[in-house]
C-alpha cells in the first residue's frame, strides 16, 4: 500500500467523495492540509471569513444537492463557522466542515488557537468527530458524507489535529459502503400507517397538502403532484418548500404561515385533513398551537421520528423517506374530488387575487414587491434566487414563483442575515449555468459584503439585488407594528453601494423608480461578473398579510385598504 | 411524571456528553442517570430518569434515538421493570442509642459496612421507593452523608435489550 500523510488522505478522501470545490480559509493548524491540497483537483474557494465559507458551502450544497464542504483553521476559525453551521442544520444542509486542531499532545492545555469546537457544536451538527490519529481520518470523513447526505440531511463536522494531518500511514481507499451500527438513515414504512393514511385521506371532504422541503430533499414532486391532482387536494408551502411543487400549478395555494397568503391559512384552519409532507410545523408556519387546525386530522410524514408528534400531535404518523412514502401511498388511494372544496378556498381569494400589482398605476413609488415580480417576470420565473432574511425575504416568497426545486434558497429556521450573498456565490459554483440572482436587504447585505472581493477573485457572477429601504425593516415592521412605531436601532445608514462596487471592480447601477427596474435588471444580466443593484424602496412599507407571533393562524394583519398594493400577485403564468 | 428511559451506547469518549448535552439542550432535566458497562465488548448502557410527560418521554426517545452513538433506546414502564438503587449512608452514633439504629438496619434489611468510633456506614438497596423510605428513617437518628447511584433497571422476563440486533 502507498504511504500517504494525513493531510494527503483528506484530500483523496474528498475526491473519492466527489469534491470538486471546497470553501475555506486557511491557518496554522490547517496549513498541512493547505500545503496538501495543491496537489489534488480540487477548487478552493477563499473566503473573507469563516462563516461565509459554511454559508457558501451551504448554498452550493442546496443549489447542487450534493454536500458542501468548508475548511477552516482552529480556534477562532472554527468558532466562526458555528453561525453557519447552526444555519445548515436548522435547514437539513448537508454539509461536511473540516477544521484543523491544535496537536494531540497540546489539547487541554490552552494552547495557541485552541478550541473545543466539537464540543462548541454538539448540538448544531448532526454529528461530529474529533480526530486524533492518521487511521482515523479516512473513517471519519467517510461516515461525514454518508450522515451529512443520508437520512434528513445535516451539517457535520470533522476536526483533525495537526499531529494527524502530518502522520503519515499506509493507505488505500477503502470502497465498502458506510456501515454505522448506532445510525439508520431510513426505515422501511409500516403497511398498517399506509391503510390508515389512506382510511383518512378517503374519508376528508377538506383537505390540504402541506409540502416542505422534505418533498425538494426527497425528490418527490412528481408523485406529490400526482397524489394531489388524484383527489383533488389543495397543496400550501413553506417557505422552504417552494419550488417543490409548480407555483403555476392550479392546486398549489402559495405559501402558508406568518406572511402566507390569507387564504391559504383560512384553508388550514377549516380543513378536515392536512397531509404534512416533509415539514416540521414550524411556529412560523402554524401561529398558536392550541387553536391550529382544529377541526382536522393529520397525516404527518417525515424521515426524522423526532419530528412526529414534536409540535402537532399526529392522527397517522409515518416516518421514512417521502418519495416512497407517496409512491406506496399512490398505490392506495382511489381518486376524489374536491373542487367545491377548491373553489371556496379561490372565492376566498377576494380582490386580493384578481388585482394584479403589475396593473397599477404608476405613482413613482419604489415597491420591493414590484421589483421582485418584475425581475421575476424578466427571469421568466427560471433563476436561482437566493435570498436573505427580512422583509425582502418574505417578498420574495410572495412575488418570485417558483416553478422547479432548488431554485429558492433562503435561511429559513435560524434565520441568518448574511446569508444571501456567499449562499449565492457558493450556489453558482454549483450550478454555473444558472442564472442566480441574491435578493438581500441593505442590513444583511452589510453583514458580509465583504464576499464581493470573493466574487471578483472568482470571477463568478451573481446579480445582487439590495432591497435598500434604509431600515432594518423586518424589525422596523415589529416596531410599527408592535413597539408604538419607536425605531430603537433600526435606521440604518449605508455606503454608496455604488462605489463598494466600483471599489472592487464591479459594476454597480441605482433604480428610484419603477420605470427604471426592467431596465436595469436586464442591464444587471448581460453584464459580465457580478453586479449589484442598489434599489431604493419604500422606507416604511411593510409585509402583509402578517399573523403576529404566536396568535391563531387567521388572525392576520391585512395590508390597510387604502394601500396602492395588492396582498400578493395572483398572476403565476 | 417519572420516565425510566434506557439507552445502549457506543463505549466511546463524549458519548456520556453527547447525551447530557441532549437533555439541555431540549430542556429536560435529569433527575438520575447511571452509566456502565454491558456484556457486550464496545456497549455500554445508560439508565435515565426524567421527570416528564408521556409526550416529553417520547420526544426524549426520539432525539435519544437520532445520536449517531446511541444503539438502542428502551423506555421502561415501571409495572415491567426491575429497578434497584443503592444508597451509602453514614448515621452517626452520637447522641442515641446504638440499639434503636440497629433495629433499624435489622427492619430494612441495610447492611452496615463500615463502622467507625461516631457513625456507622449503611449500604441500602432495592428499588427506589425502598431506598428512600430508610432514609427517611434514618434521618431523625442523624444522617452525616450520603450518597446514592441512581437507579438502574432491566426490564422483567425474556426478552433482553442488545445492541446486536443492529449491527
Amino acid at each position: 500500500m502507498p504511504i500517504r500523510t494525513g493531510a494527503q488522505i483528506i484530500w483523496e478522501c474528498l475526491v473519492h467523495e466527489g469534491v470538486q470545490t471546497v470553501f475555506g480559509y486557511p491557518g496554522g493548524a490547517i496549513l498541512p492540509t493547505y500545503d496538501a491540497m495543491l496537489d489534488y483537483p480540487v477548487h478552493h474557494v477563499l473566503v473573507r471569513h469563516e462563516q461565509v465559507a459554511t454559508h457558501m458551502a451551504d448554498g452550493y450544497a442546496r443549489a447542487s444537492g450534493g454536500v458542501g464542504v468548508a475548511i477552516a483553521t482552529s480556534g477562532p476559525g472554527a468558532t466562526n463557522m458555528v453561525t453557519g453551521i447552526a444555519t445548515a442544520m436548522m435547514d437539513s444542509s448537508p454539509m461536511v466542515c473540516i477544521t484543523g486542531q491544535v496537536p494531540s499532545k497540546m489539547i487541554g492545555y490552552d494552547a495557541f488557537q485552541e478550541t473545543d469546537i466539537s464540543g462548541i457544536t454538539l448540538p448544531i451538527t448532526k454529528h461530529n468527530y474529533l480526530v486524533t490519529r492518521v487511521e482515523d481520518i479516512m473513517p471519519a470523513i467517510k461516515e461525514a458524507f454518508h450522515l451529512a447526505k443520508t437520512g434528513r440531511p445535516g451539517p457535520v463536522l470533522v476536526d483533525i489535529t495537526k499531529d494527524a494531518q502530518q502522520a503519515s500511514t499506509e493507505w488505500e481507499w477503502d470502497p465498502r459502503p458506510v456501515k454505522i451500527r448506532g445510525y439508520r438513515a431510513n426505515s422501511p414504512v409500516l403497511r398498517t400507517d399506509l391503510a390508515k393514511a389512506e382510511a383518512l385521506i378517503r374519508a376528508s371532504k377538506r383537505p390540504v397538502i402541506l409540502a416542505g422541503q422534505g418533498v425538494i430533499q426527497s425528490g418527490a414532486t412528481r408523485e406529490l403532484v400526482a397524489l394531489a391532482e388524484r383527489i383533488g387536494s389543495p397543496i400550501a408551502m413553506t417557505l422552504l418548500g417552494l419550488g417543490g411543487v409548480p407555483a403555476n400549478h392550479r392546486l398549489n395555494l402559495g405559501m402558508m404561515g406568518m406572511h402566507g397568503e390569507a387564504w391559504v391559512n383560512h384553508a388550514i384552519q377549516e380543513a378536515d385533513l392536512l397531509m404534512a409532507f416533509g415539514m416540521r410545523f414550524d411556529d412560523r408556519v402554524t401561529g398558536n398551537l392550541k387553536t391550529y387546525a382544529p377541526t382536522a386530522k393529520k397525516i404527518h410524514v417525515d424521515i426524522d421520528a423526532s419530528e412526529i408528534n414534536k409540535n402537532v400531535p399526529a392522527d397517522v404518523g409515518i416516518i421514512g423517506d417521502l418519495r416512497e412514502t407517496l409512491k406506496d401511498l399512490l398505490d392506495l388511494v382511489k381518486p376524489a374530488d374536491h373542487s367545491t372544496w377548491v373553489s371556496h378556498i379561490d372565492s376566498m381569494k377576494g380582490d386580493a387575487a384578481v388585482r394584479d400589482i403589475q396593473s397599477l398605476p404608476d405613482t413613482g413609488h419604489l415597491y420591493a414587491a414590484h421589483v421582485i415580480n418584475d425581475i421575476w417576470r424578466i427571469t421568466e420565473g427560471k433563476a436561482v434566487v437566493v435570498t436573505d432574511v427580512g422583509q425582502h425575504q418574505m417578498w420574495e416568497a410572495q412575488y418570485y414563483h417558483h416553478n422547479a426545486p432548488r431554485t429558492l434558497i433562503t435561511s429559513g429556521g435560524l434565520g441568518t442575515m448574511g446569508f444571501a450573498v456567499p449562499a449565492a456565490i457558493g450556489a453558482k459554483m454549483a450550478r454555473p449555468e444558472a442564472e442566480v440572482w441574491a435578493i438581500v436587504g441593505d442590513g444583511g447585505f452589510q453583514m458580509t459584503q465583504a464576499e464581493l472581493s470573493t466574487a471578483a477573485q472568482e470571477d463568478v457572477k451573481v446579480n445582487i439585488a439590495i432591497i435598500n429601504n434604509g431600515y432594518l425593516g423586518m424589525v422596523r415592521q415589529w416596531q410599527e407594528f408592535f413597539y408604538d412605531r419607536r425605531y430603537a436601532a433600526t435606521p440604518l445608514r449605508s455606503p454608496d453601494f455604488l462605489k463598494i462596487a466600483e471599489a472592487h471592480g464591479l459594476q454597480g447601477f441605482r433604480v428610484e423608480t419603477r420605470g427604471q427596474v426592467a431596465d436595469v435588471v436586464q442591464r444587471a444580466r448581460s453584464a459580465a461578473g457580478t453586479v449589484i443593484v442598489d434599489f431604493r424602496v419604500e422606507q416604511e412599507d411593510s409585509v402583509y398579510p402578517m399573523v403576529p407571533a404566536g396568535a391563531d393562524l387567521d388572525a392576520m394583519i391585512r395590508r390597510p385598504g387604502a394601500s396602492v398594493l395588492a396582498e400578493t400577485g395572483a398572476d403565476k403564468s | 411524571m417519572h420516565h425510566t428511559l434506557i439507552a445502549l451506547v457506543e463505549d466511546k469518549p463524549g458519548v456520556l456528553n453527547r447525551v447530557a448535552s441532549l437533555f439541555r439542550r431540549r430542556n429536560f432535566n435529569i433527575e438520575s442517570l447511571t452509566v456502565g458497562r454491558t456484556a457486550e465488548i464496545g456497549v455500554s448502557r445508560m439508565t435515565i430518569v426524567i421527570d416528564t410527560d408521556q409526550a416529553g418521554a417520547q420526544r426524549v426517545g426520539a432525539y435519544l434515538n437520532k445520536l449517531v452513538d446511541v444503539l438502542q433506546v428502551e423506555e421502561l414502564a415501571s409495572d415491567v421493570a426491575v429497578a434497584r438503587d443503592l444508597a451509602l449512608v453514614k448515621v452517626t452514633v452520637a447522641g442515641h442509642d446504638r440499639a434503636t439504629l440497629l433495629r433499624v438496619v435489622d427492619e430494612t434489611r441495610a447492611h452496615i459496612v463500615d463502622t467507625g468510633e461516631q457513625s456507622i456506614t449503611l449500604e441500602i438497596t432495592g428499588e427506589p421507593p425502598h431506598v428512600d423510605a430508610v432514609i427517611g428513617r434514618l434521618k431523625p437518628l442523624g444522617i452525616i452523608e450520603m450518597v446514592r447511584t441512581g437507579q438502574v433497571a432491566m426490564r422483567r422476563g425474556d426478552t433482553a435489550l442488545s445492541a446486536t440486533q443492529y449491527s
